[in-house]
C-alpha cells in the first residue's frame, strides 16, 4: 500500500516559540522536518518612531526604555549619544565611566536572561534559568539603587545621568565582581559539557560567516559565526577605547557557539566593570543642558554594541523642540532575517532552540 | 571606524558610471540618483568592499522622500552614508538591494510598511508590523496621530 504524504503548514504562536514574546512562526513541515518557515510579528508594534516625533527630546528617553525592555540602559545610551552628537553636548568623565558600568551590567543581565531562557528551550527545564535569575536579580537590585526602577530605568540624561551613584552602589558592585566568576564556573559545569545541551545545540541552527555578514547580523549572532566585529572596538563611544577587553568569537556559527560567545562576553564585561570602578574619576555627573532642548538643524547617527547586537539611533532635527525623525536600527529584527536559512531541514524542536539562541526581544522587533 | 574620503569614492563612482552618478551632499554622505543606485550599489559592494548593510531607513521631507543606506566595509572598518531621493509623492519607488545585501529584506519591508516606499525587483512587499488592510503609512508627515 502506498502511503500518501503531504506537507503540513502549522502556526506556532502568536506566543508559543517558546515565549520569548508575542511571535508567530508559520512553519511548513514534512513529517517533523521544516521545509519552509516564515516569522510573523508586529503584535507589539506601538509606533514608537512616530510617537517620538510628537514629544520633546527629553520626553523620548522614557520611550526608548520600552524598545528593548530587557536592556533599557543600552537603549537610553544610544539615544542620548545621538542627541549629544546632534546638539554638541559634552559629557563629564565621571558620567561616561558610570555609563560604561551601567551598559556592561546591563549586558550581563541580558545575557544571563538569554542563556537561561535558551537552556529552557533546550529542555533543561527551569533549573539553569533559576540559577541565572539568581544573579540577574543582584544586578536588577543595583539598577534599582541608582534609578529607583527595576526594569525601565530612565537613568541617562543628555550630558550625563539623572543622579550620581548612591554610596552603597560601589561596594555592592565590588561584591558582585567578587562572586560572579565563581557563579560563571558553576554555569560552565552545568552546561558546557552537558549531554542535553551538546546533543541539542551543536551543529543546530548554523549561520555561515558569509551569510551572517551579507544578512547584516550583529552582536553575538555575528560573532558566533566567527566575525570579530564589536562596535565597542571598531567605533568606540563613551571611553571604551580606554578599557582593555577581548572579543570572543565562535567557529561554526551554531547555537552552541552563540551560547559560548555570550558566556565569554559576561567575563569580559566583568573585566570592564572592574577597570571602570577602579579608576572612577570624581566630579560632576551632568553638564548644563537647557531643559527644553532645541538642537540645531541637522542629523546624527550613533550606534552602540547592545547585548543583542548593533543598536543604532538616527535623529533628525529641524530646529524645533521635538525630533523631525527618530529611527532605531533594531538588532533583534535584523538578526531574524536568516532564521529561515538557519532552520531549513531541521526538526521542528530545533527551530525553537535556534530561535532562542538568536536572543531577540519582541518589543524591539516590533517597536 | 573611519570614513573614507567621500570625494575619493565619488571620483571612483564617476569614473565608472559617469558624471551624474554621485554628488556630495551638503549635510554628509553621497547623493546617488535613484535610477543608477542599483548599479552603484553593486559596484560599492563587490569592488569597493562595502559588504555589510548597517542600516536602511527613509525620511519624509514633504516634497520628497529620502532613503538612507549606511554601508560598512568590515575589512577596512569604513562606513559610508548613501542618500537616494524618491520624488513621486503618490508612488515613491526605489530599486531593492536585497540581491546585494540580504540584510535589506526586513528593513525594506519596514520602510514599505511605515513610509510607503515601494522597492522594486524583489518578491512583492507586504506589511511587516501593521496588518494587511491598514490604510496609510504612519511615518509620513501627512499621517497625523
Amino acid at each position: 500500500m502506498n502511503v500518501k504524504t503531504e506537507p503540513l503548514a502549522i502556526n506556532m504562536g502568536p506566543l508559543h516559540p517558546s515565549t520569548h514574546g508575542v511571535f508567530r512562526m508559520l512553519a511548513v513541515l514534512d513529517g517533523e522536518v521544516i521545509v519552509d518557515l516564515e516569522p510573523v510579528f508586529g503584535y507589539l508594534h506601538r509606533g514608537i518612531e512616530k510617537l517620538a516625533e510628537e514629544k520633546t527630546y527629553k520626553q523620548v528617553i522614557p520611550l526608548t526604555d520600552r524598545l528593548d525592555y530587557v536592556s533599557s540602559m543600552s537603549n537610553n545610551l544610544v539615544y542620548v549619544l545621538a542627541v549629544e552628537k546632534l546638539a554638541g553636548i559634552e559629557v563629564p568623565e565621571r558620567a561616561q565611566h558610570i555609563r560604561v558600568i551601567m551598559a556592561e551590567l546591563q549586558r550581563i543581565a541580558s545575557h544571563l536572561m538569554a542563556i537561561g531562557t535558551w537552556a529552557n528551550d533546550l529542555g533543561t527545564f527551569f533549573t539553569p534559568f533559576m540559577y541565572m535569575f539568581r544573579e540577574r536579580e543582584k544586578i536588577i537590585d543595583l539598577f534599582e539603587m541608582v534609578s529607583g526602577q527595576r526594569l525601565l530605568y530612565n537613568y541617562l540624561r543628555f550630558g550625563g545621568l539623572s543622579h550620581d551613584l548612591p554610596d552603597e552602589f560601589l561596594p555592592a558592585v565590588r561584591k558582585l565582581l567578587k562572586v560572579m566568576p565563581g557563579y560563571l564556573n558553576e554555569y560552565e559545569e552545568l552546561l558546557k559539557e552537558n549531554e542535553i545541551v551538546l546533543a541539542r545545540s551543536m551543529g543546530i541552527g548554523v549561520l555561515p560567516e558569509e551569510l551572517a555578514i551579507n544578512a547584516s547580523a550583529s552582536g553575538p549572532v555575528l560573532r558566533g559565526s566567527g566575525v570579530k566585529w564589536d562596535i565597542r572596538k571598531v567605533d568606540p563611544y563613551s571611553l571604551y577605547q580606554h578599557f582593555d577587553f577581548d572579543i570572543p568569537t565562535g567557529i561554526t556559527g551554531d547555537s552552541y557557539d552563540r551560547y559560548r560567545v555570550r558566556l565569554e562576553e559576561i567575563r569580559q564585561s566583568l573585566h570592564i566593570i572592574d577597570q571602570a570602578t577602579q579608576d572612577l574619576p570624581a566630579g560632576e555627573v551632568k553638564s548644563k543642558v537647557p531643559l527644553n532642548l532645541r538642537p540645531p538643524r541637522g542629523e546624527a547617527y550613533s550606534h552602540i554594541e547592545a547585548p543583542r547586537g548593533e543598536l543604532g539611533c538616527y535623529v533628525v532635527s529641524d530646529g524645533s523642540t521635538n525630533p523631525y525623525r527618530f529611527h532605531i536600527r533594531a538588532p533583534s529584527l535584523i538578526n531574524l532575517t536568516c532564521l529561515k536559512d538557519m532552520v531549513m531541514g531541521l526538526k521542528i524542536a530545533d527551530a525553537i532552540v535556534t530561535f532562542g539562541s538568536i536572543d531577540i526581544c519582541m518589543a524591539e522587533v516590533d517597536r | 571606524m573611519t570614513n573614507p574620503t567621500e570625494a575619493e569614492v565619488i571620483t571612483a563612482i564617476r569614473e565608472v558610471f559617469g558624471e551624474g552618478a554621485a554628488k556630495l551632499d551638503d549635510r554628509s554622505g553621497i547623493l546617488v540618483p535613484v535610477d543608477m543606485w542599483l548599479r552603484v550599489a553593486t559596484y560599492l559592494c563587490k569592488d569597493r568592499g562595502f559588504n555589510y548593510l548597517g542600516d536602511l531607513t527613509a525620511i519624509d521631507y514633504k516634497d520628497h522622500f529620502e532613503i538612507l543606506y549606511r554601508i560598512i566595509s568590515l575589512e577596512k572598518n569604513q562606513s559610508l552614508l548613501i542618500r537616494v531621493e524618491s520624488t513621486d509623492r503618490e508612488h515613491p519607488e526605489a530599486p531593492s538591494v536585497i540581491t546585494i545585501w540580504r540584510g535589506a529584506d526586513f528593513m525594506e519591508r519596514e520602510v514599505y510598511d511605515l513610509m510607503g516606499i515601494d522597492f522594486l525587483g524583489r518578491s512583492p512587499l507586504r506589511r511587516i508590523f501593521l496588518w494587511e488592510g491598514f490604510e496609510g503609512y504612519p511615518l509620513r508627515k501627512d499621517f497625523s496621530l
